[in-house]
C-alpha cells in the first residue's frame, strides 16, 4: 500500500490490514486502499490532493471540513473513508463546472461572503444541501441551515446575503 | 479624458476580491495544503499538567513504532543551544521543556513520523514523569510572598513579577482627584481570549544540504520579523534564510509571535535532511498559542458634579502566563493602553501597570487588539458607563459633553498621544438616531412593567492605529515602517509587492486600488503579493490594523515616484517641458492643449524602448514608509438587549455601529471588517473565553468548551458611515480591522448591565453568560470572573 | 486528531453484525451515526479493537406510527428526519420539540436517534425524551430479541445495559391511552454546545386533563434523570397554575446537577423549574383551546 501521506512510496507496516474502497468523488470512481482508521477528510486532502475541504478543528464543531455525502452534508472528518465505501461524495472541487462557477460561489464572491477562505467551502456545500431542498430560504433558515459551520472573519451576514442571492439566481436558472 | 476612478477600481470602489477566485473554488494555498517531497510529518507532545518538574523521558517505545524517523526532547535541544528562545518581549521561551513544564499543553517533546497517525501513536508511547507543583492560576495568586516561583531558569526574577511600569503625570493626577466632586470607580477582569482563527498554526520546514538554504513555509504574519529571529537564534545568515507565508486561514494576531513548533521543525528538517511539515491540531493551537487580554483593571475618574471629566488613574494587573511573550512595540510594557481616555478632553490620567508570570500559555497581546486597547478602550466605557450612572446623567449626553470636540484638533491627550481629526459628535448622533434613543428610556419603563428587561449599552472611542513611528515604535529594535515595491511593465501591467501579510483582509485587491487611484493604472492590470521573504521588501508584518495606515500608505508613496518618472517621460514624449505638464486619472496632458495626451501605459512602454536621454530604463521603484504619527479612527457603537429575568439569557435585539475610519478604499471590504469584529465583540460578551481550575487545567482548550458564535445566534449589524480623512496619510485612510472588536465588547457589556442595573449591579465580568447575569439580578452584586472557576460543589 | 488503530467490518444482516459482536468478546463497538464514537475515537477518549458498521444493513432506516399509535425508529433513523416531520409533530410533540435541538444541523444528517440513546450521555436529548414518553429499546443478540426500558437501559453516565453481544435495532413509545402533547426545552449558549440543562415533559390528556405525566431532564445529573414521579400530582387534574408551580419546584428537587463553569448547582435547578413551568404554562393554554 503506499503511505498516502508520504510521496515516497512505502509499504505498510507489518500487521497493519487496509480496505480496498471505491468511492464516487464529484462524478469520478476512486478506488483506494486505506487503513479504517483513516479519516475522509484526510483521503481527501492527502490521498486523492483535493485540498479544498479542510481541517479546523479536532473536535467535530466547526464545520470547515463540510462535503456532501449522498447529497446531504457531513462533517468528513467525523467519518472513516471506508465508510464511503460505493457512496457519492461531492467536495467544492466539484461545484464549478468546466465553464462555469456554481451560483453559490459567485454568489459568495458577489456578496463578500467570505474574508481568509478557510470556512468557504463547507459553508457553500452545507448551503449547496440546504438549496437543493429549499430554493427559497428566509434568512432565519439560511442561519440555522449554516449553524454546523463556524466563521471567525464574516460575522456571517454577507454569508447569508451570498446565500440568498445564490437562491435568487438559481430561481431564475430554472425558470 | 479623466478615467472613471470607480470603473477601474479606483478608491471608493467595492471592487469584487481577487483572492476568491481561488478561494470559492478550493484552490487556496494554506500551508497544510502544501506537499514537498519526501516530506515527514511531526507531533508534538503537550504537558497534561500545568506545572511540574520533569523526572524522566523515556522515549524508548516511540523507536519501536515502524516509520518514526525521530524522537527530539528539551535535552537534545539543549545540545544545541535551542531548548530556549528570545521572545519578542526580551525573555526567554522553553521550546521543549527540560526542567519543568509551566503551563498544561506546554511542549515537552516531538516526534517525526511518515504520517501523523503514526507521529500520533509515537507521542502516546512516550512515557513522562512528573512532579506536580501547586499551580498559579491568577495574578493575585502569583503576588502572594509565598507563592511557587515559576520562572526559577531566570537569574535575579523577582518572585513571579514581570515588570512594573507607569506613565502620565501622577502630580497633576492627585490634585484633579483632590478638587472632585464626585469619584467613580471601576474594576473588572477583562478574560483571557484566543483569537482562535478557523486554520492552526503551522510549518513546513526544509533545509536544503546541498545549497544550506533553509525554507520555512509557516503561518506567519510577519514572515521578515520571523527571518531576522530564525537568523539569530539558528544561527544562520539571513540571506540563506527563506520564509514564505502562503494562504492564511485568518490570523487576528495569534500569528504573530514565533512558536516552539516552527524552531522544532527547523531542527527536524536538518536531521533529518527531509522537509517536516507540522500542523497543530485545534487543541494545541487553544492551549499554547498566543492569546489575548486576561488583565484586571481598577480605575477611577475624577468629576465635576456638572459631569465634567476632570482626571483618571488606573491600575492594570496583567496576566503573561509562563512566558513573557507579547508581540508589542518594545518601549510599551503594557502596549497602547495609556490610549484610553483619548476620545475625552481629559486634563490629567495617570496608569500604572504590573505584569505576572502564572501557569498558563504564554502572551497577552495577540488578539485583534492593537496592542492592549481593546482593554483599555473596554475599560474607558465600562468607566464611562458608570460615571454617568453615579452622576445621574443620560449616558449619551454624558459622552458628548467630554468628547473631543472637532475643533479642537490636533488634541493633545493626557497620556502624550496627538489624535489629530474627527467628528465625534456626528457619530455620535447618527448611532442614536438609529437605535431609537429618544423613546428608550420609556419603553424601557413600560417593558420593565410587563417584566421584560430592556437595556441599551453605548460605545464610542478613538484608538491609535498603524504603530509606527520610528521615534518611539520599534519590535526587538526593529523599527515599524513598511514598504512597496512597484514595477511596471511595458505594456502597462504592473506587479506590486508589499511587507504587509494579510490573512484575509483582501490586500490582494485593495492594494491594486491605491495603484488604480494614484496611476490610473486599472486594478485589474495590478498583481499583488505578499508574504514571500525572498521577494518582498522588508516589513513588520499585518496585526494591529497597522496595514492600510503604514503598507498602503508605502503603496500610494511607491506610485507617487513612479508617477514623477512617469511625468518626465510623458515630457519627453509630447516634446514640451516637465512644467507644461498635468495629469489627470490615467493620462498626462499638455497644459494649453488638453487634447494633447499620453496614457500612462504610453509612458510604460517608453521607459523600455523610447527614454529620454540619460533617463534610466525601466519604469519601477520602491518605498519605504516610515508613519509621521498613528491613525484615529472612531466608532460609536449603540446594542439593545432583552434579558430573561428568569434564566439571565440575553437577546441581542439591535446593533448600530458608526465608524470613522477616513477614507475607504474599499467599502465592501471595509463593512466586512466591522462586521467580523462586531461578531468577535458579541462573542467575548457573551460566550467565548478561556478559563482555568484551582490545578491549572485549562477549560477552553477544545471547540466544545470554548465557544464561539455560529450563524444562528449572532445578530445582524447596521452599518454607518463618516468620513473624517487623516490629514496625515497619503489617501486620507485610517486602520479599521480591529476597530469593531476593540469597541464592540462595551456595548454589549454596558446594554446587559443598563438591563439589570436597576438592581445595583454594577458589572459583570465577560462573557456575560446567562448564569452570570441570573446571579447579577438576583443577588445585585457584581460578578466576577477571574480564575480558578468553581468545578463541584 | 488522530484515532489509534482498529479493525473494521461492514456486515449486511443483523445476525452477522451480532455474531462479530459475539467473537470479539466486548471488544468490539457499533458504528452508526458515529457523530459520538468517531470524536471520542479521535480523541482517543476510545479505543475499540474492532468497529461493527451498521449503515450497510438494510431495512433499519425507518421511522413510523403504527396503527395503534405506538411509535417506531429504527437503528438507523437518523436526527433530521425527525425535524420538521409531520408525523412527530402529531404524535410527538416532544421529539418534535427535541429534534431541532440535538447538536448542529450537519451532526443531525448522519447522528442516529437510537444510537444517541444508547451513547447515554447524561446530557443526551433523546434519553431524556425517550424517559419521559415511557419508551423502551429493542434489542436483538444471538438468541432473539428483548425490551429494556429506559430505567434498565441507562444505568450511568455512557453505560447501557447491552450485553456485548447485543444491537439495539429499534426505539418504541407504546401507544398513548389519550392525546399526547409535549415539548421539549433546552439551555445551550449556542447550537452544538453541551447544556446547561433540559427539560422534556410529554402529557397524555383527554380533553383539559391530564391521564399520564412524564418528565425527564438531561444535563442535570450524571445520568438522565427520570422526574415523573414529580409530575404525578398533575395526573386527574387540569393544568392549573397552582399545579405548575408546585410540579416545577418538585422536579428541580430533582435535579443533581454540579457546579461547573455553565453555572452553579442552584442556577441549574432554577433553568429546570423555569422550563417545566414554561412548558407546562403552553400546555396549559393549548389543551384549553382544544377542549
Amino acid at each position: 500500500m503506499t503511505s498516502l501521506y508520504d510521496e515516497v512510496q512505502a509499504a505498510p507496516a507489518p500487521g497493519v490490514v487496509t480496505r480496498r474502497v471505491t468511492i464516487k468523488v464529484n462524478g469520478d470512481d476512486r478506488t483506494v486502499d486505506v487503513e479504517p482508521r483513516l479519516l475522509l477528510a484526510h483521503l481527501l486532502r492527502q490521498g486523492l490532493k483535493m485540498t479544498g475541504t479542510h481541517s479546523g478543528c479536532d473536535s467535530s464543531n466547526c464545520g470547515a471540513c463540510v462535503i456532501l455525502f449522498d447529497g446531504r452534508p457531513i462533517k468528513s472528518c467525523t467519518m472513516l473513508a471506508v465508510q464511503a465505501d460505493g457512496h457519492s461524495l461531492e467536495t467544492v472541487e466539484g461545484l464549478a463546472s468546466a465553464s462555469e462557477l456554481h451560483p453559490i460561489q459567485e454568489g459568495f464572491k458577489e456578496e463578500h461572503g467570505l474574508h481568509c477562505g478557510f470556512c468557504t467551502p463547507g459553508m457553500m456545500l452545507a448551503a449547496k444541501a440546504l438549496l437543493d431542498k429549499n430554493n427559497d430560504p428566509t434568512e432565519d433558515e439560511i442561519r440555522w441551515a449554516l449553524s454546523g459551520n463556524l466563521c471567525r472573519c464574516t460575522g456571517y451576514q454577507n454569508i447569508v446575503k451570498s446565500v440568498l442571492w445564490a437562491a435568487k439566481k438559481m430561481r431564475a436558472e430554472s425558470n | 479624458m479623466a478615467l472613471d476612478e470607480i470603473k477601474i477600481g479606483g478608491l471608493g470602489a467595492s471592487r469584487r476580491r481577487v483572492e476568491d477566485n481561488r478561494f470559492i473554488r478550493g484552490k487556496g494555498n494554506y500551508v497544510d495544503d502544501i506537499v514537498l517531497p519526501g516530506m515527514l510529518h511531526m507531533e508534538i507532545l503537550r504537558s497534561p499538567v500545568a506545572h511540574a518538574r520533569i523526572k524522566s523521558i523515556d522515549v524508548s517505545k516511540a523507536y519501536e513504532i515502524p516509520g518514526v524517523r525521530l524522537v527530539l526532547t528539551g535535552e537534545m535541544m539543549a545540545a544545541r543551544n535551542l531548548a530556549w528562545m528570545p521572545t519578542l518581549s526580551y525573555d526567554t521561551q522553553a521550546v521543549l521543556a527540560t526542567d519543568k513544564v509551566r503551563f498544561q499543553g506546554q511542549e515537552v517533546a516531538a516526534v517525526i513520523a511518515d504520517d501523523p497517525y503514526i507521529a500520533k501513536d509515537a507521542c502516546e508511547a512516550i512515557v513522562v514523569e512528573y512532579e506536580q507543583l501547586p499551580a498559579i492560576v491568577n495574578p493575585m495568586q502569583a503576588m502572594a510572598a509565598d507563592s511557587v516561583v515559576i520562572r526559577d531558569d531566570k537569574e535575579n526574577q523577582p518572585g513571579n513579577k514581570v515588570f512594573d511600569w507607569e506613565i502620565g503625570d501622577k502630580a497633576a493626577t492627585d490634585k484633579a482627584f483632590a478638587e472632585a466632586d464626585v469619584i467613580s470607580k471601576m474594576e473588572l477582569h477583562y478574560p483571557r481570549s484566543h483569537p482562535s482563527p478557523m486554520e492552526t498554526c503551522g510549518s513546513i520546514a526544509d533545509f536544503d544540504r546541498a545549497t544550506g538554504k533553509l525554507t520555512v513555509y509557516m503561518t506567519s504574519q510577519a514572515p521578515h520579523i520571523v527571518r531576522a529571529a530564525v537568523a539569530m537564534v539558528a544561527e544562520l545568515p539571513e540571506h540563506m534564510i527563506r520564509i514564505v507565508s502562503p494562504d492564511l486561514g485568518g490570523g487576528f494576531g495569534n500569528k504573530v509571535p514565533i512558536y516552539p513548533g516552527y524552531v522544532v521543525s527547523i531542527l527536524a528538517s536538518i536531521l533529518t535532511e527531509r522537509p517536516v511539515k507540522w500542523i497543530e491540531d485545534k487543541t494545541g493551537n487553544l492551549i499554547s498559542t498566543g492569546f489575548g487580554r486576561d488583565v484586571y483593571l481598577q480605575g477611577e475618574l475624577a468629576l465635576r458634579k456638572d459631569g465634567k471629566m476632570l482626571g483618571m488613574r488606573m491600575k492594570t494587573i496583567s496576566d503573561h502566563g509562563a512566558f513573557y511573550a507579547d508581540a508589542q512595540p518594545s518601549k510599551f510594557k503594557i502596549g497602547l493602553m495609556h490610549s484610553t481616555f483619548a476620545c475625552y478632553d481629559i486634563p490629567a490620567a495617570h496608569l500604572e501597570s504590573v505584569g505576572y508570570y502564572t501557569n498558563k500559555a504564554p502572551g497577552g497581546v495577540a488578539y485583534r487588539c492593537s496592542f492592549r486597547v481593546t482593554e483599555a478602550m473596554f475599560f474607558q466605557e465600562r468607566m464611562v458607563h458608570a460615571a454617568a450612572n453615579d452622576l445621574g446623567m443620560d449616558q449619551a449626553e454624558f459622552r458628548r459633553m467630554n468628547l473631543v470636540k472637532d475643533d479642537m484638533f490636533p488634541y493633545r491627550t493626557a497620556f502624550g498621544f496627538l489624535t489629530d481629526s474627527g467628528q465625534y459628535g456626528k457619530c455620535l448622533d447618527i448611532g442614536l438616531k438609529a437605535i431609537g434613543y429618544s423613546t428608550y428610556k420609556a419603553e424601557q419603563a413600560e417593558a420593565r412593567k410587563r417584566g421584560k428587561l430592556l437595556g441599551i449599552g453605548i460605545s464610542t472611542m478613538t484608538e491609535p492605529l498603524g504603530a509606527g513611528n520610528s521615534r518611539e515604535y520599534d519590535i526587538l529594535g526593529i523599527k515599524m515602517f513598511d514598504s512597496a515595491e512597484l514595477r511596471v511593465h511595458m505594456t502597462g501591467k504592473a506587479i506590486l509587492r508589499t511587507g504587509a501579510m494579510n490573512q484575509g483582509q483582501g490586500h490582494q485587491t485593495t492594494w491594486a486600488q491605491i495603484v488604480a487611484h494614484e496611476l490610473g493604472i486599472p486594478a485589474d492590470d495590478v498583481t499583488v503579493e505578499e508574504g514571500d521573504t525572498d521577494t518582498a521588501p522588508f516589513g513588520m508584518g499585518t496585526y494591529a490594523s497597522r496595514s492600510t495606515p503604514v503598507a498602503g500608505a508605502a503603496v500610494a508613496m511607491v506610485s507617487r515616484k513612479i508617477r514623477a518618472k512617469a511625468r518626465k517621460i510623458a515630457a519627453h514624449l509630447l516634446e514640451v517641458s516637465e512644467e507644461d505638464i498635468e495629469w489627470e486619472l490615467g493620462r498626462f496632458y499638455v497644459r494649453s492643449n488638453k487634447e494633447r495626451g499620453v496614457t500612462i501605459q504610453d509612458c510604460a512602454l517608453a521607459a523600455y524602448s523610447n527614454m529620454p536621454d540619460g533617463m534610466e530604463p525601466g519604469l519601477e521603484n520602491n518605498a519605504y514608509y516610515d508613519p509621521p504619527n498613528l491613525t484615529w479612527p472612531f466608532a460609536a457603537y449603540f446594542v439593545k438587549v432583552e434579558v430573561d429575568a428568569e434564566t439571565g439569557v440575553w437577546d441581542v435585539l439591535k446593533v448600530v455601529a458608526v465608524d470613522d475610519c477616513g477614507v475607504r478604499i474599499n467599502p465592501m471590504v471595509v463593512e466586512g471588517q466591522i462586521m467580523g469584529g462586531l461578531t468577535e465583540a458579541y462573542a467575548m460578551a457573551s460566550m467565548q473565553y478561556q478559563t482555568y481550575d484551582s490545578e491549572g487545567n485549562c477549560i477552553g482548550a477544545n471547540y466544545m468548551d470554548y465557544l464561539l458564535p455560529t450563524a444562528w445566534e449572532t445578530p445582524g449589524f447596521e452599518l454607518h458611515e463618516v468620513v473624517t480623512p487623516c490629514p496625515h496619510h497619503p489617501i486620507g485612510a485610517k486602520g479599521v480591522g480591529e476597530c469593531a472588536t476593540v469597541a464592540g465588547p462595551a456595548a454589549f457589556v454596558n446594554a446587559v448591565v443598563d438591563a439589570v442595573g436597576h438592581t445595583g449591579v454594577r458589572n459583570i465580568d465577560m462573557p456575560m453568560m446567562p448564569n452570570r447575569v441570573y446571579e447579577a439580578l438576583t443577588t445585585g452584586k457584581d460578578i466576577s470572573g477571574m480564575p480558578p472557576v468553581k468545578m463541584g460543589d | 486528531m488522530y484515532p489509534s488503530r482498529f479493525g473494521y467490518e461492514s456486515p449486511k444482516t443483523i445476525e452477522e453484525a451480532i455474531a462479530l459482536l459475539d467473537s470479539y468478546a466486548g471488544e468490539a463497538k457499533i458504528l452508526s451515526g458515529g457523530q459520538s464514537l468517531i470524536p471520542m475515537i479521535k480523541l482517543r477518549f476510545s479505543a475499540p479493537e474492532m468497529l461493527v458498521d451498521i449503515n450497510g444493513i438494510a431495512g433499519l432506516d425507518y421511522h413510523r406510527v403504527d396503527p395503534d399509535g405506538s411509535i417506531h425508529i429504527g437503528a438507523l433513523c437518523r436526527h433530521e428526519e425527525l425535524e420538521n416531520c409531520a408525523l412527530m409533530e402529531k404524535h410527538a410533540p416532544t421529539i418534535a420539540a427535541a429534534a431541532p435541538l440535538v447538536s448542529d444541523p450537519i451532526v443531525r444528517t448522519r447522528g442516529t436517534f437510537v444510537g444517541s440513546v444508547c451513547h447515554a450521555d447524561p446530557q443526551g436529548d433523546w434519553a431524556a425524551t425517550m424517559t419521559a414518553m415511557g419508551g423502551h429499546i429493542v434489542a436483538q443478540g444471538p438468541k432473539g430479541t428483548r425490551e429494556i426500558s429506559m430505567k434498565d437501559f441507562v444505568i450511568g453516565p455512557f453505560q447501557n445495559t447491552l450485553a456485548f453481544n447485543e444491537i439495539a435495532i429499534e426505539a418504541v413509545i407504546p401507544a398513548p391511552k389519550g392525546v399526547r402533547v409535549g415539548n421539549y426545552l433546552k439551555l445551550e449558549r449556542r447550537v452544538g454546545d453541551f447544556a446547561t440543562a433540559s427539560v422534556a415533559v410529554s402529557l397524555e390528556m383527554k380533553g383539559d386533563t391530564v391521564i399520564s405525566a412524564g418528565i425527564a431532564l438531561a444535563s442535570v445529573g450524571g445520568r438522565t434523570i427520570d422526574a415523573s414521579a414529580a409530575g404525578q400530582a398533575l395526573v386527574g387534574q387540569k393544568i392549573t397554575p397552582e399545579l405548575i408551580a408546585k410540579v416545577a419546584a418538585a422536579v428541580a428537587a430533582t435535579a443533581e446537577p454540579r457546579t461547573d463553569h455553565r453555572g452553579s448547582s442552584d442556577y441549574k435547578r432554577q433553568i429546570v423549574k423555569t422550563f417545566v413551568a414554561r412548558i407546562l404554562n403552553g400546555l396549559a393554554t393549548t389543551s384549553q383551546k382544544a377542549a
